[in-house]
């Protein structure tokens, strides 16, 4: 081989490689309705993409990459169908008519992007079927949406990747037993459907914003594969407000991503986070985009609210400038919308900003008293903060170390360590 | 594809309840059943007498063996069941949802293995 084609060569397996990343979602839900067989359709692709790394260098990139994946994928399929057919030993209920459905098929429908955005839909709400647990859920969406490798979700949930692929085995083969269509719900359901698949983000960028344990405080992967379903719902299912709320919040709490962690992994509050190190441009988008979800007219999202609740802050031009009036009005919304002990914990602390710190107590011990959430440290962190405004020097110490006694994240213990540490050099205010 | 639902609901419960209110819950489950029936998508479906008059069978070590029951201690029993026939599972759920019991108990709802 000449340097010349061996240069092409490369080239060509690189555009391989970089077409399959951006179009392995497309090319799989496209797949899945044409042969209507999750493992299936996921082997095929696989095999199309051999074919592609194959022959692009030889015989170069086709015009339409996409369209050529899902047409060798199919053939494939096909050609799979009809050996099993044969022996009918692995898929024992697929029949000649499969066959005859993906055969006939035309391909311009495969090049039309329309076409595909519906695929990827209807993947999603297979995906995020509410028949599957959620566990199950986000790990389908992030491997057949995203197109995340099986070992990559299986790091991003901390479990073995033997227990993932297990997992994701069960799920597809949940789906092909029991039936879970591969459609985009009636409108009657689609709603709560919708509700359905945004949780399913919400916990992928939860997860990603604020791991439940560990080292890290911050996993961008997972932050950013978030945000890109986002964006891919809302451009399949434009102007729902919650789906923009949801895209709006992710976009204004990632975007303080840099400023929420110093270089050594130790957590910066909001009230001392340096505001150059926000993202400007993607608050400009999540800025908007809540404007325009608090437009759309219907029932208030709980996720527009927390999105416009992250909007004022942002907006601030310092923290001593926060609007702490209309952030307590909001949580009031919050509470009624979709009560929760995380939200009167967050509403207490906004309250302590306008009414001061005694009537905060107050609700905070109000909260603790109902009980349930004993361990919360969070909770124990905003008792002592606020007894330590009000001077109460001894039990804002006990309720700091009852923290740091259930918090389970490392970078979350050291700031409480650190804020333990500061009451030695305070002097006595009582 | 078939499905099989199964109806559990509390024998306990139902045993209190007063004499039309029993006659309520039986036109609810006949016009049920009518419409699954005009629906094209009843299979066949039955009422269960209460788990007292259960009996199980095991064979061990070659031996018949009858006992008395199960009486596992649930809240809720097997008390009917429908089988049908469904697009999806999306269709199956819509309809198990319309079964009077699924207000007060559960409705399990189960693919049918097809035998080729």
């Amino acid at each position: 081989m000449t340097q010349h084609a061996e240069a092409q060569t490369a080239v060509a397996t690189a555009t391989a490689e970089a077409v399959f990343r951006q179009e392995a979602g497309r090319v799989l839900a496209t797949l899945i309705r044409l042969i209507g067989d999750f493992e299936l359709a996921e082997e095929a692709r696989q095999e199309a993409f051999t074919a592609a790394l194959e022959q692009w260098p030889i015989k170069g990139i086709p015009e339409n990459p996409r369209a050529w994946l899902v047409d060798v994928g199919r053939n494939k399929a096909i050609d799979f169908i009809r050996r099993q057919a044969l022996f009918r030993s692995k898929y024992p209920d697929l029949e000649m008519s499969a066959v005859e459905q993906a055969a006939a098929a035309p391909n311009e429908d495969e090049a039309d992007d329309a076409a595909f955005g519906d695929d990827r839909l209807r993947l999603i709400f297979t995906c995020c079927h509410p028949a599957l647990n959620i566990e199950a859920q986000v790990a389908l969406t992030l491997r057949a949406i995203c197109g995340l490798s099986t070992e990559a979700v299986a790091r991003a949930f901390l479990v073995g990747e033997e227990t993932m692929a297990q997992r994701l085995v069960r799920a597809k083969k949940k789906i092909r037993d029991a039936g879970i269509p591969y459609e985009t719900p009636p409108p009657h359901l689609l709603d709560e459907r919708i509700a359905g698949a945004l949780a399913a983000v919400y916990l992928v960028f939860s997860e990603g914003y604020a791991v439940t344990s560990g080292e890290n405080l911050i996993r961008e992967d997972l932050c950013s594969e978030a945000i890109r379903l986002g964006r891919l719902l809302d451009a399949l299912l434009p102007n729902r407000a919650a789906i923009q709320g949801l895209l709006a919040l992710m976009l204004l709490h990632d975007a303080r991503r840099k400023a929420r962690v110093t270089a050594s992994g130790d957590i910066v509050l909001l009230e001392d986070q340096d505001h150059t190190l926000w993202n400007w441009p993607q608050i400009e988008e999540g800025l908007a985009l809540v404007e325009r979800a608090l437009r759309i007219k219907g029932k208030v999202s709980p996720y527009t609210v927390q999105a416009a609740i992250a909007a004022l802050h942002a907006r601030a031009p310092r923290e001593s400038a926060t609007d702490w009036p209309q952030i307590v009005g909001l949580y009031e919304v919050l509470l009624h919308i979709q009560p929760s002990p995380v939200v009167e914990l967050n509403h207490a602390v906004a309250v302590s900003m306008v009414d001061g710190p005694a009537r905060a107590l107050n609700l905070l011990d109000s909260l603790a008293a109902r009980g349930g959430i004993d361990d919360y440290h969070l909770l124990s962190a905003a008792r002592a903060k606020l007894l330590q405004r009000l001077g109460r020097k001894e039990e804002a110490l006990a309720a700091y170390r009852a923290a740091l006694k259930s918090a389970r994240l490392e970078p979350e213990r050291r700031l409480l360590t650190r804020r333990i540490a500061e009451f030695d050099k305070q002097p006595a205010r009582d | 594809m078939q499905y099989l639902l199964l109806i559990y609901v509390s024998e306990s419960d139902e045993s209190k309840m007063d004499k039309s209110t029993l006659e309520a819950v039986h036109a609810e489950y006949g016009t049920f059943t009518q419409g699954i029936i005009q629906g094209g998508q009843f299979k066949g479906g039955e009422r269960l007498r209460p788990v007292a008059t259960a009996s199980t069978v095991r064979i061990r070590n070659g031996k018949t063996v009858i006992t008395d029951g199960p009486f596992a201690e649930t809240r809720e029993q097997l008390g009917g069941f429908y089988m049908i026939e469904a697009k999806n599972l999306d269709e199956a759920t819509a309809i198990a949802a319309r079964i009077p019991g699924a207000r007060h108990g559960s409705i399990e709802v189960r693919p049918i293995w097809p035998m080729s």
